[in-house]
């Protein structure tokens, strides 16, 4: 069987950037594996301008931003193949995948780095009463067809969820031609940027339905129709609130979910809440020598931050196959009050790199609040901010010597300020 | 009764979406502006007082590319009324592979001073 020091599997922007990573900290034999023809992933039907704001201080369209990377990676004794995909992965880092060229080919990895991405919440994921007439889709699927194929799925659209990919193809679609008549978002608050409600929502008059999901779906072959109700407190739809929407499309942005059915098969650990795989400092999973980074660990709002955390686990890769760290048993880094989740989930300070960068989710939308690390009741670090959202991720960095003396699990919560 | 009253902005130059607040007096006139965290937020809001600029993207039709569409973006801001005008120029414009990232697809495009630029390389 073949074997590699470092297989990386999905070339969107979180396995380019760990490709890169894993090369710079001395990893000399990396195969990179992409499903689609070509690398770039996403970013690739991402048209519209927002990437690279903090990696390359400019604002990029997601092609761009792609390209760049793939300009930085070319020159790399990185090999790469595409049309490739992965179809087993185990627990000793054997890597079976399929392309065109090869047919039905097994590695064995010194150190595998899962960077799949994400998958869209369908329909089913989220249990909508009505009919199954065609014109329902994914906001990312219509998103595709539209700037890649230039096929435009519909002509009166409402859109359920207020996610970004769900308003950015609001704006998408009217400037294409096409009539938005609405967002529904269930939660009492927009899970999109702000900047996303304002520009693509504002801009064109499209009215956003908040506390409100859609109770029925008509039409036998095609879509012709919804209803959208009032939610109460527990999110059940309120009789006598329907509002009726003559519509032939409806695209759904509900969410997205780690891709983790190789992660599953190897044997790793998923996180509760974020669907991903639970990682320690370095972003290994639970399975030595498996690493995990980008929105296939949990998903982003910006793809910046997904390219800094592929080179963290590229980086980190590198040194697990030189034998620079070996994996210890660390202490648990758990959610408090009002945090959703907490990366990494276990933190071993004694190996862990100069600076850890911990990444969080709160519950709700709060001002004037601080994230307290806290080991028991002593406060290890404390970070001041104006306002959080559970759409904007935030950070809290720590320095190896503030964890030096840590001896029990931490917590990390959101406060008021005193 | 106050002489002055208060518009709150969200800027859409970066993601971070700060809300910004401009003081303008009884004419209109902005008294200050607050809440930015870059100088990038205060000639947002001026301009959203004034006379609103967004960048567009949209695609083109493509010949002998990997896709059927190619991304193309703006070269620079152009304002918000003149989008569709944008739009409607966009449509049929037809290129052939190869193109090159920033290549310009349309020059002074509805003779706004902005150019129509390939976002990719196909």
């Amino acid at each position: 069987m073949n074997s590699r020091k470092i297989v990386i599997i999905g070339g969107g922007s979180a396995g380019i950037a760990a490709a890169i990573a894993a090369y710079n900290n001395g990893c000399d034999d990396i195969l990179l594996l992409e499903k689609d023809a070509e690398l770039g992933g996403i970013l690739l039907q991402c048209i519209h301008n927002g990437f690279g704001l903090h990696r390359f201080g400019e604002e990029l369209a997601g092609p761009a931003y792609a390209e760049k990377w793939k300009d930085m990676l070319k020159d790399l004794p990185v090999e790469v193949k595409t049309d490739t995909t992965v179809i087993h992965l185990d627990s000793d880092r054997n890597v079976t995948y399929v392309n065109p060229a090869e047919g039905y080919v097994t590695v064995k990895a010194g150190a595998v780095i899962m960077a799949l991405g994400c998958r869209e919440r369908s329909r089913g994921a989220i249990a909508t009463p009505g009919y199954r007439p065609s014109g329902v889709w994914t906001a990312g699927t219509a998103q595709k067809y539209l700037n890649m194929q230039g096929y435009l799925v519909g002509k009166r659209v409402f859109i359920l969820g207020s996610g970004d990919i769900g308003l950015i193809m609001a704006r998408r679609m009217v400037l294409e031609g096409a009539k938005v008549l609405g967002v529904a978002e269930i939660m009492p608050y927009s899970n999109g940027l702000p900047r996303n409600m304002k520009q693509c929502l504002d801009d064109f008059d499209i009215p956003l339905y908040l506390s409100h999901t859609v109770t029925d779906i008509r039409g036998k072959d095609r879509l012709n129709g919804i209803t959208i109700s009032r939610v109460d407190e527990s999110l059940n739809p309120i009789k006598g609130t329907e509002i009726d929407f003559d519509v032939d499309t409806l695209l759904l942005s509900v969410g997205l979910i780690p891709d983790t059915a190789l992660l599953s098969e190897a044997g790793a650990l998923l996180h509760p809440k974020t669907k991903g795989a639970k990682v320690d400092e370095h972003m290994m999973t639970s399975v030595p020598g498996i690493f995990a980074c980008g929105n296939g660990l949990h998903v982003h709002d910006l793809v910046d931050f997904v390219s800094m955390e592929g080179e963290e686990a590229g980086a980190a890769a590198a040194k697990y196959v030189k034998g620079e760290f070996i994996p210890k048993k660390g202490y648990e880094l758990m959610p408090g009050d009002g945090v959703s989740y907490v990366l990494p989930c276990v933190v071993s300070p004694d190996i862990m790199e100069d600076e850890l960068e911990i990444k969080l989710r709160v519950k709700d939308n709060r001002r004037n609040v601080r994230l307290v690390l806290r080991e028991g009741d002593k406060t290890i670090k404390e970070v001041r901010k104006l306002k959080t959202a559970p759409s904007e991720m935030e950070k809290v960095v720590v320095k190896k010597a503030e964890l030096a003396a840590i001896s029990g699990p931490m917590t990390l919560a959101v406060e008021d300020m005193g | 009764m106050t002489d002055t009253n208060k518009k709150v902005f969200t800027c859409i130059v970066c993601p971070r979406g700060c809300e910004v607040t401009a003081n303008l007096d009884k004419e209109g006139n902005i008294l200050s502006i607050e809440g930015n965290s870059c100088p990038r937020g205060e000639t947002y809001v001026k301009n959203e007082l004034l006379n609103p600029m967004r960048q567009l993207t949209s695609t083109v039709i493509i010949e002998g590319g990997i896709y059927d569409r190619l991304p193309v973006i703006l070269s620079d801001v152009i304002p918000k009324g003149k989008m569709m005008d944008v739009m409607e120029a966009l449509n049929g414009v037809k290129v052939k592979a190869p193109v090159k990232r920033g290549d310009v697809i349309v020059k002074n495009i509805c003779g706004l001073n902005v150019d129509v630029v390939a976002s990719r390389s196909m």
